[in-house]
């Protein structure tokens, strides 16, 4: 018998199935590994997810980790997020006062741009800067820990590292992310009236009066907060690709990469749910 | 001179669980993408004792260390530190253990963000909580001069040479005066003159704390300098266990081979 399963006669292999088959077999193996693959996943974070939890409930608490990692996140990723809230303001602001024009709805413009920056491009905006700036970092910088064998060292000296390295930076990301949507809203708002302001005379206060006019807790205060749902993602997902990292540099740069990455598309994939759940819960 | 099954014999004798061995590694597997590294090994150290595993790159020299600290777990077999049983233990209650070991990396794996002092306090900030500021500066003075490296105190580890983060890295090791060292090729990739010195260090420690001490090498002179029994690896089991006498009597193969290239 050849390896394949076919019988060789006179040291003569018959070619033509072996060729045939290969592809097929080769694309289902391919498939049985990334379907292995994306359950492994999934069951590894799980895992992960579950360590972090039980390290960060119990004592000892990493207080001051955390607080470096609350600065870490919050206060270095704030001109970051204001910057990218000052741009999406014009954007909206252009594009809000066209689009009313077009239909004579001018009187609109302050709602709709406080509206739409409240509830769907501030905390987006907010969630994809931080991950592109902390989940790569933070991905990164527990990766490169990982391969020079800094995280087992910390194990070894008997500090859980579970508790010291992922538990603090998750809890960051979860506390900060919905205070830098109120940052990039607020930066969003001025700049977008400031946009609207220079073509036609319209003053801040009467700006915010009429934006909020009719606000409810249910259209602003769910859609901030759900970003720490954004967090959760986050730091999860940059510390569990970080401290799984394998093989050197080039491991580095993956583990950095698919922070990013995965933590863009959960964000993103997140977001259809919590809208969902928002508009069904506080509406 | 003792051969592998003479050393199986003479280890079956000791009660299970015994705290006569500060470290007893019983019928240890382990395997990495169904290649065998530890083929059911078996060693034990007592207090005050420093056995050197010596063997070839890649026959598991350094997974055993990470074993006994906990940081893999072994496909079958026991490992016990003071008689207690390491397997399945969750990452605190190791922790407890850990407590009493400590670990130099082969590359000594400093924290690289922090300098050459807040590695070594990074340990006692951790446990010693209780531990007034300035006696726990005076504590991580006196453990680098110790390794003779209080003068470079306020150095990153980027700025210091392989030898010299190895001594950092040692004194690291002792901050929690632990009750067993695990030591992974401490001389690897230094000069002669830091391997010596480095030697020359562990020695001293050994004369001073007398602590139980497994270290790692391939380095059969630094072995013989500071381990007073050495076990010789091949394929992921012991070929022979000790003294150096030992090892140059035996008429195996490979020990006279490893003897002669070393």
């Amino acid at each position: 018998m050849s390896d394949r399963g076919f019988t060789s006669v006179a040291g003569v292999n018959p070619p033509l199935p072996v060729r045939r088959i290969e592809p097929l077999s080769s694309a289902a193996g391919y498939a049985t590994k990334l379907f292995n693959g994306f359950f492994e996943w999934f069951g590894s974070i799980g895992i992960f997810s579950w360590q972090v939890l039980r390290a960060a409930v119990t004592p000892p608490y990493e207080w001051r980790e955390l607080i470096r990692q609350l600065d870490e996140v919050g206060s270095k990723s704030l001109p970051l997020v204001a910057m990218a809230g000052a741009a999406i303001g014009v954007i909206l602001s252009l594009e809000a006062r066209y689009s009313l024009s077009r239909f004579g709805a001018k009187s609109m413009f302050p709602v709709t741009l406080v509206y739409s920056v409240i509830q769907v491009m501030g905390p987006v905006i907010t969630g994809l800067v931080v991950s592109g700036r902390v989940g790569a970092g933070m991905g990164a910088e527990l990766a490169s820990m990982k391969v020079t064998e800094q995280i087992d060292a910390i194990e070894a000296s008997a500090i859980n590292p579970y508790r010291l390295l992922a538990a603090t930076r998750i809890l960051a990301c979860i506390l900060m992310l919905p205070l830098l949507t109120i940052a990039t809203d607020a930066f969003a708002l001025l700049t977008g009236w400031f946009a609207q302001a220079i073509v036609e005379p319209l003053s801040f206060h009467q700006f915010i009066a009429n934006g909020f006019k009719g606000a409810t807790f249910g259209a602003f205060v769910p859609p901030t907060f759900k970003t720490a749902v954004y967090g959760l993602i986050i730091g999860l997902i940059a510390c569990f690709q970080g401290m799984r990292t394998r093989g050197g540099a080039a491991g580095v740069g993956r583990a950095a990469t698919n922070s990013v990455v995965l933590a863009s598309l959960f964000l993103i994939l997140a977001d259809v749910v919590l809208v969902k759940f928002i508009l069904v819960v506080f509406h | 001179m003792a051969t592998s099954y003479d050393i199986a014999t003479k280890q079956a004798e000791p009660e299970q669980g015994s705290l006569a061995h500060v470290v007893a590694v019983e019928k240890v597997y382990k395997s990495f993408a169904g290649h065998n590294v530890l083929n059911g090994i078996s060693l034990r150290v007592n207090q005050g004792e420093t056995l050197a595993v010596l063997g070839r790159s890649g026959t598991g020299k350094s997974v055993l260390l990470r074993l006994i600290i906990g940081l893999d777990t072994p496909d079958s077999g026991t490992i016990r530190i003071h008689g207690q049983t390491i397997a399945g233990l969750a990452i605190d209650p190791m922790g407890e253990i850990r407590k009493k070991m400590g670990f130099l990396f082969q590359q000594a794996a400093l924290y690289d963000s922090l300098t050459v002092q807040q590695n070594v306090a990074f340990p006692l900030e951790h446990h010693r909580r209780d531990m007034p500021k300035s006696e726990r500066a005076d504590r991580v003075r006196q453990l680098l001069a110790e390794v003779g490296m209080d003068s470079d105190i306020d150095k990153m580890p980027s700025d210091i040479s392989g030898g010299m983060q190895k001594r950092v890295g040692l004194a690291r090791a002792l901050a929690l005066e632990p009750e067993i060292l695990l030591l992974d090729e401490p001389t690897a990739g230094l000069d002669p003159i830091s391997s010596g010195e480095i030697d020359e260090l562990i020695l001293q420690l050994q004369r001073e704390r007398k602590m139980a001490s497994i270290v790692v090498t391939h380095d059969l002179h630094s072995a013989r300098t500071i381990a007073g029994r050495l076990a010789l690896l091949n394929e992921g089991d012991v070929v022979i266990e000790g003294t150096f006498e030992d090892l140059q009597q035996s008429d195996i193969g490979f020990v006279k081979e490893f003897l002669k290239q070393s």
